[in-house]
């Protein structure tokens, strides 16, 4: 570190000043040679000097790879954003026809929103998810925060419930979303895993979920993936579902649905919000964290909502006036931009009407898209049983393949997917279905 | 009703107890949240919310920090409109990464440390885009906390409410210091440099960068100078709280200087920016934090951890408000119109201050309203106590917080004589 003495600099007299003042009375000889540098540090170092650098983030890192990646044939199937036939993403057209209503809209101003967000925002989300019929809606006993998609609001829910309830075990899935360990221990929670994924028959471990979440103790918060299971696409059906919601009943475990594909994994928003109406119609409290980044396509803006069902209006309300406690000293208030254009989407029944069929096509493109790439790996005679392809829904299909055979895939092929053998289904298209298909065969293939 | 039916049948068929009554047996179960209180209303939020029920056709905000032109009206600023029209359906909403626009940090960058800052160019600033100054602060904050977990946070008194709910949220434990003097409604710079003193070696000071909030009471360059120096000696790092660059004295360059004089003497700071009021981009949530290193290794390992920090609450931040501040900061003409908003702005407040102490003058008032011009920035630490607040709001229908505090941005032409009165009639017997 350079030092460069100014021996009579202004600077110099001033710290001389403040030395004298500092160690009046005291033997201050070591400190005479203090002088002011002003290329080198305070010290010459830094309070940060210790910190190594983190390592990147697994599914985020993906695409930074890829960004590298020089090769003409790369293919991302990391990072779950749709991407159309083409390879380009999408941009919906409600979403362009509600920009422009913002835009003309010359009385819109930027004031802050309030802490909870968007007030119709709130109400057209909660509706939703949970039905326009929905008791609880009715009997007012739902608050709802606009928060920064999926993830803000499993943080914001995450740090009420370490703050407000009694139990401070989360059990999640098992594999589960990356992000979700993180998000929860930061907000406080101890994360547990439950039995989720079976790789022998790559579909659900039911009678492990059931053991596992049986042997919880009594109160835990459970994570459940409301449809289109991420990484593995793998969902138990209606009856299992049902199943599911009498043992947490019977046990008074809290459920924490995280609902990130509602209309983007069969289709069909009612359908795709059928687990949680189940719960919330048996009177019960839950939380619920929606994000619009897939199903509305508004991934950068950010937009989510959190609600808490809860047993009465009352409560409600007073639960809404503490997550204002939470959401105020972590960024304040909402950005308004995202929330603004689901509103308007929402609210009107021509562009909600046209939403549900752009979100269908989004969901048919992936399915067929499973659907060729199964009958790509039939045709080639690749070994193995390949039907979990069809059989996942939702954006992300679970191949099988382990971290040697990714990395292979990857060096070889270059084909980006996360270690864990997860492919976004949603960055395929019918021109690329070959290539990745032969990627596989080769390294199911090779491998002995 | 179908689907209940369907549960009932298939609960009764697995041999459980069906549920009772009208399949809301789970009704007779008791709230998980029976226990949680009801929280008190954020002092500052809260009181838009009362001003807001308030049917009174005479009612006067001068409570949240929000600017407001001469009619009282919001104002989206003209380099604003133009950037949102540029934007509107020309881009792609993909997630930004998890530090957010490059670019927009770059321009940011360039407002408080200079345009031609060596830091700059030596790649030595770790930096991020946060929530607004708040996403800012918090994020530091959670920074402090994991990787120096022993420190503390100096804050002064008084401060924006929030900064003490920000390091109480992480965790990170709370110190204050001398800041403003009630009987000289200026600055306890004695008292300021002795706490700085006394301070144990290497501790964490929080710092207004302009424009404090809330008592418009900032250090004088010399003073800056003399604080500057005495972190020095103690080897202290400096936080800088900067949310009204621009918006204090009408010149960006002028509302840095005390950044500007850290950085000379070489101290390693950390900035938040914010440009919720300077480009009234309010409900877009838009800002920056900085932490300046020794050197580019070490600020790709800090912004590294930023990062991982701000994955796990909100994983990237939001991509409009960046959008139009990359917009108007990286063409010349937009930059050049949004800096004479700006300078309007405030221009209008330093007259509005110059107006309510005269017309407090002129109706005769026993108190001294000196501090009203000599204060800088949005608010007025008027020194009301909060009685005459509650008398303010409940006689005259004026709410401001119950510090005193009263911001100037919401003061008007049109509502600056009833102001003047109503203060006078609450103080006049002091």
């Amino acid at each position: 570190m350079k030092t460069t003495q100014f021996s009579s600099s202004s600077s110099d007299r001033r710290i001389g000043a403040l030395l004298r003042h500092l160690t009046a009375g005291s033997d201050s000889d070591h400190l005479s040679s203090v002088y002011a540098s002003p290329t080198s540090g305070v010290t010459g170092g830094s309070v940060f000097a210790h910190l190594v650098q983190a390592p990147e983030d697994p599914i985020l890192g993906v695409t930074v790879a890829y960004n590298k990646d020089p090769s003409p044939v790369k293919l991302n199937l990391g990072v779950g954003a749709y991407r159309t036939e083409e390879g380009k993403p999408l941009v919906l057209n409600v979403v362009r026809k509600a920009e422009q209503q913002l835009i003309n809209d010359r009385t819109r101003i930027k004031e802050y929103l309030p802490i909870v967000g968007l007030v119709e925002f709130n109400k057209l989300s909660a509706k939703l998810i949970l039905g326009a019929d929905s008791p609880a809606i009715r009997e007012n006993r739902i608050t709802t925060v606009e928060c920064l998609s999926g993830t803000g609001s499993l943080r914001v829910g995450g740090e009420f419930l370490a703050k407000h309830y009694h139990q401070k075990t989360i059990y999640i899935t098992q594999p589960t979303w990356g992000n979700h360990p993180k998000i929860f221990t930061l907000a406080g929670l101890t994360v547990k895993t439950y039995r989720y994924y079976d790789p022998a028959t790559r579909g659900l471990n039911f009678q492990g979920l059931l053991e596992d979440l049986g042997a919880a103790p009594a109160g835990s918060i459970v994570l459940l993936h409301a449809c289109a299971h991420n990484p593995t696409g793998v969902d138990p059906t209606i009856q299992q579902w049902e199943q599911i919601r009498q043992l947490m009943r019977s046990k008074g475990l809290m459920s924490f649905f995280d609902s990130a594909y509602q209309g983007f994994a069969s289709g069909s928003l009612d359908t795709d919000a059928k687990p949680i109406r189940m719960f919330v119609a048996d009177g019960g409290e839950c939380l619920v964290a929606q994000s619009y980044a897939k199903n509305m396509g508004l991934y950068g803006e950010r937009v989510g909502a959190l609600s808490i069902v809860c047993k009465s209006a009352d409560v409600a309300g007073r639960v809404e006036s503490q997550l204002k406690l939470v959401i105020r000293p972590m960024y304040s208030s909402p950005p308004i931009h995202g929330a603004s254009i689901v509103a308007v989407i929402l609210r009107d029944k021509n562009l909600f009407n046209e939403w549900t069929l752009e979100l269908k096509a989004m969901a048919d493109r992936i399915i067929s898209m499973r659907k060729q790439l199964f009958e790509a790996l039939r045709t080639r005679g690749t070994p193995g049983d390949w039907s979990h392809i069809i059989k996942q829904i939702g954006m992300f299909t679970f191949t099988g393949l382990n971290p040697a055979q990714v990395s292979f895939m990857t060096k070889e092929y270059h084909i980006y997917m996360t270690s864990d053998g997860r492919i976004s289904m949603a960055g395929l298209s019918s021109k690329t279905v070959p290539h990745l298909a032969d990627a596989i065969h080769a390294v199911v293939t090779k491998s002995v | 009703m179908a689907l209940a039916m369907m549960i009932r049948n298939a609960a009764s068929k697995r041999g459980m107890t069906p549920i009772s009554g009208d399949f809301g047996g789970l009704r007779s179960m008791s709230s998980w949240w029976k226990s949680v209180e009801p929280a008190p209303k954020d002092p500052i939020l809260g009181v838009t919310e009362a001003f807001l029920a308030d049917p009174s056709p005479e009612k006067v905000n001068v409570g949240v920090g929000a600017y407001r032109d001469d009619n009282g009206k919001p104002v989206v600023l003209e380099c604003v409109r133009e950037a949102e029209k540029r934007l509107a359906g020309s881009t792609f909403m993909e997630y930004l990464p998890m530090g957010g626009s490059a670019k927009m940090v770059d321009l940011t960058l360039k407002l408080a440390y200079g345009d031609n800052s060596e830091f700059i160019k030596d790649k030595r600033i770790a930096a991020v885009q946060t929530l607004s100054g708040t996403g800012a602060c918090r994020l530091f904050a959670d920074f402090q906390k994991r990787f120096s977990p022993g420190s503390q946070i100096y804050i002064p008194v008084p401060t924006w409410s929030n900064h003490h709910n920000i390091w109480k949220d992480a965790q990170v434990p709370q110190k204050t210091y001398h800041y403003y003097h009630p009987e000289t409604k200026g600055l306890d710079f004695s008292a300021l440099m002795d706490d700085v003193k006394n301070a144990p070696e290497g501790s964490f000071f929080l710092l207004h960068a302009c424009a404090h909030n809330p008592t418009g009471v900032d250090p004088t360059e010399e003073q800056w100078r003399e604080i500057s120096q005495l972190f020095k000696a103690k080897k202290h790092f400096a936080f800088f709280d900067m949310a009204y660059q621009g918006f204090a004295s009408g010149d960006p360059a002028r509302d840095a200087k005390s950044i500007r004089i850290f950085l000379e003497d070489g101290h390693h700071i950390g900035i938040s920016q914010s440009y919720a009021k300077n480009m009234g981009l309010y409900g877009q949530r838009v800002g920056c934090l900085s932490v300046l290193c020794e050197d580019p290794k070490q600020a790709v390992a800090v912004k590294s951890q930023l990062q991982q920090l701000a994955r796990p609450m909100y994983s990237n931040p939001p991509l409009h408000g960046a959008q139009l501040v990359s917009t108007i900061l990286e063409d010349p003409e937009l930059k050049s119109l949004w800096l004479k908003e700006v300078k309007v702005m405030a221009d209008r407040i330093i007259g509005m201050r110059t107006t309510l102490r005269e017309s407090l003058e002129k109706l005769g008032s026993p108190l001294s309203w000196e501090h009203v011009t000599k204060q800088i920035g949005m608010f007025c630490y008027s020194g009301l106590t909060p009685e005459q607040v509650d008398r303010l709001t409940s006689e005259y229908h004026i709410y401001m917080t119950r510090n005193g505090r009263i911001s100037m941005a919401g003061v008007t032409t049109g509502n600056v004589g009833y102001l003047a009165n109503a203060i006078h009639e609450v103080t006049k017997s002091s």
